[in-house]
């Protein structure tokens, strides 16, 4: 692992951690795009893609909203990507082994940010004089101040989480005994059936849902019979 | 007829938007985010930066406010031009407290729970139809941030329009009618998106099986049958998770199949 790698995951880690609620929540921090940039760092974006497209399924379940804990997938898809890219695609465990320290990390990732939101807090109350007077220096140091943090937070938590499970991928992956074939079955049908369910939770109560969740069943089927 | 502000100054109000949400905290919500986002046009009120008024305003918009960080820029629109029209205090106040409500949960039905899921979905749709990697990504972030740039956008047209009348604007067909067509359009595309998602990813993650197999056509006999199975379990799974929903977070139950899974493989 080359420090100049490290530090380029910790920057990006850092920027889609920001972009899951600070700014500027343009979805860069969406496992499917931050996977393959996570990958792409470290020479190869279509493993990131693959370990990306997974967790995205398991993300379509969280809904980001206001004050909710929710696991955080922008720093730990970053991780995920790079993770990814130590062995091809086909490697048995490579990707399995991806997700899981994304998944990790993605749940530690929920907790900082709410220890972010907590330090927000402690400062908007000690300066809330300033503000209750319409200081715009106060309004605008506290966006700046909670800006910066997201950002370190984002970078510190890739960058330890990726020092912590790069070498652990490296140990466990040439003791991993199970067939390509079971792990990514395993690790992609989990993660699609969090997706169809967190899907059908999401339209259920639209009318008709059933039908054109039935209806986009048939044309994937037919689509893949068809290939 | 409302003030006029400039259009330097609506720029600058639409950049900050972007970072309503940068001091996010359990007390205030995003309340330090709106004063910020006004702050600008707040410049135009009599006296100044140095005025009564302009530190009165400040002081008004950062309190305590929520909503979903996209509406909030109909708040933004919409409390300008209540301060610039010099309305009372108290009823900036009132009109700032209802506002909290529908914005949020309009939002989040229209975003969160519909146009995110959906893009994310047609996305994964492109990639398993075969698109590659930069291909997926771009398609995914130019058909999310389409609707998400737009609603900002329109937000902020829409609040500054309707003042304090904002609930009019709330009533736009695409804010009322908007999350089933978006809901109907989740369920198809997920029932379209996850069979060619578990292909592609099985037909990838399972290279040397498809070379052993022997590739007659794009799906070796090999990978259809563990398609077909994954695909079997998958909707088995699904069909447990949805009974047992709000009692399990599927991620959860994610980590801990890929823990057994790593402790079976290396033992």
């Amino acid at each position: 692992m080359s420090i100049t790698s490290l530090i380029a995951l910790a920057l990006l880690g850092g920027l889609v951690g920001l972009d899951v609620v600070s700014f500027p929540q343009v979805m860069i921090s969406r496992p499917i795009v931050a996977a393959t940039l996570g990958g792409a760092v470290v020479g190869d974006a279509t493993a990131g893609l693959l370990v990306g497209v997974v967790l995205e399924l398991l993300a379509l379940e969280t809904l980001p909203v206001g004050a909710s804990r929710y696991p955080e997938w922008g720093s730990a898809s970053v991780v995920g990507g790079a993770l990814a890219a130590l062995g091809t695609p086909a490697t048995p465990g490579a990707s399995a082994l991806a997700l899981l320290a994304a998944v990790i990390t993605a749940w530690a990732g929920g907790w900082t940010m709410h220890a972010v939101r907590r330090i927000n807090g402690v400062w908007a109350r000690r300066n809330l004089p300033s503000i209750d007077a319409g200081d715009s220096t106060t309004v605008l140091a506290l966006q700046l101040r909670g800006l910066a943090a997201d950002l370190l937070r984002g970078i510190l938590l890739t960058a330890i989480a990726y020092a912590l499970f790069r070498p652990l991928v490296m140990l466990v992956l040439p003791q991993w005994n199970l067939g390509p074939a079971a792990s990514a079955a395993v690790a992609v049908g989990i993660a699609a059936a969090v997706a169809a369910a967190a899907a059908w939770s999401r339209s259920r109560s639209a009318p008709a849902a059933r039908w054109y969740l039935a209806g986009g069943v048939l044309v994937g089927l037919a689509v893949l019979v068809l290939q | 007829m409302p003030p006029r502000i400039p259009a330097r100054t609506w720029l600058a109000i639409f950049a900050r938007l972007f970072a309503v949400q940068g001091s996010w905290n359990y007390e205030l919500l995003v309340g330090t985010g709106i004063g910020f986002c006004t702050e600008p046009a707040l410049r135009e009120l009599p006296g100044g930066r140095t005025g009564a008024a302009y530190h009165d305003a400040v002081a008004r918009e950062s309190r305590y406010f929520n909503a979903h960080p996209y509406l909030a820029a109909m708040a933004v629109g919409a409390l300008v031009r209540a301060e610039l029209e010099g309305e009372p205090a108290e009823r900036i106040e009132r009109f700032r407290t209802a506002l909290c409500g529908p914005l949020g949960s309009v939002g989040d039905r229209l975003v969160w729970a519909g146009w995110l899921p959906m893009s994310s979905l047609l996305a994964l749709t492109v990639f398993g139809l075969g698109a590659s990697a930069w291909v997926t990504v771009l398609i995914f972030l130019g058909v999310y941030n389409i609707g998400q740039l737009g609603l900002r956008a329109w937000g902020l047209r829409a609040g500054w329009r309707y003042g304090t009348r904002t609930a009019q604007a709330l009533a736009n067909p695409v804010l009322r009618h908007g999350p089933p067509y978006l809901a109907r359009a989740v369920a198809l595309l997920a029932g379209i998106a996850l069979p060619l998602t578990i292909q592609r990813v099985l037909g990838v993650m399972t290279a040397p099986l498809s070379r052993v197999a022997g590739t007659v056509a794009t799906i070796p006999i090999g990978i259809g049958v563990l398609v077909a199975a994954t695909l079997v379990a998958t909707g088995l799974a699904a069909v447990l998770m949805t009974c047992f929903r709000g009692r399990i977070e599927g991620w959860r139950l994610a980590l801990v199949v890929l823990v057994a899974l790593t402790i079976y493989s290396i033992a």
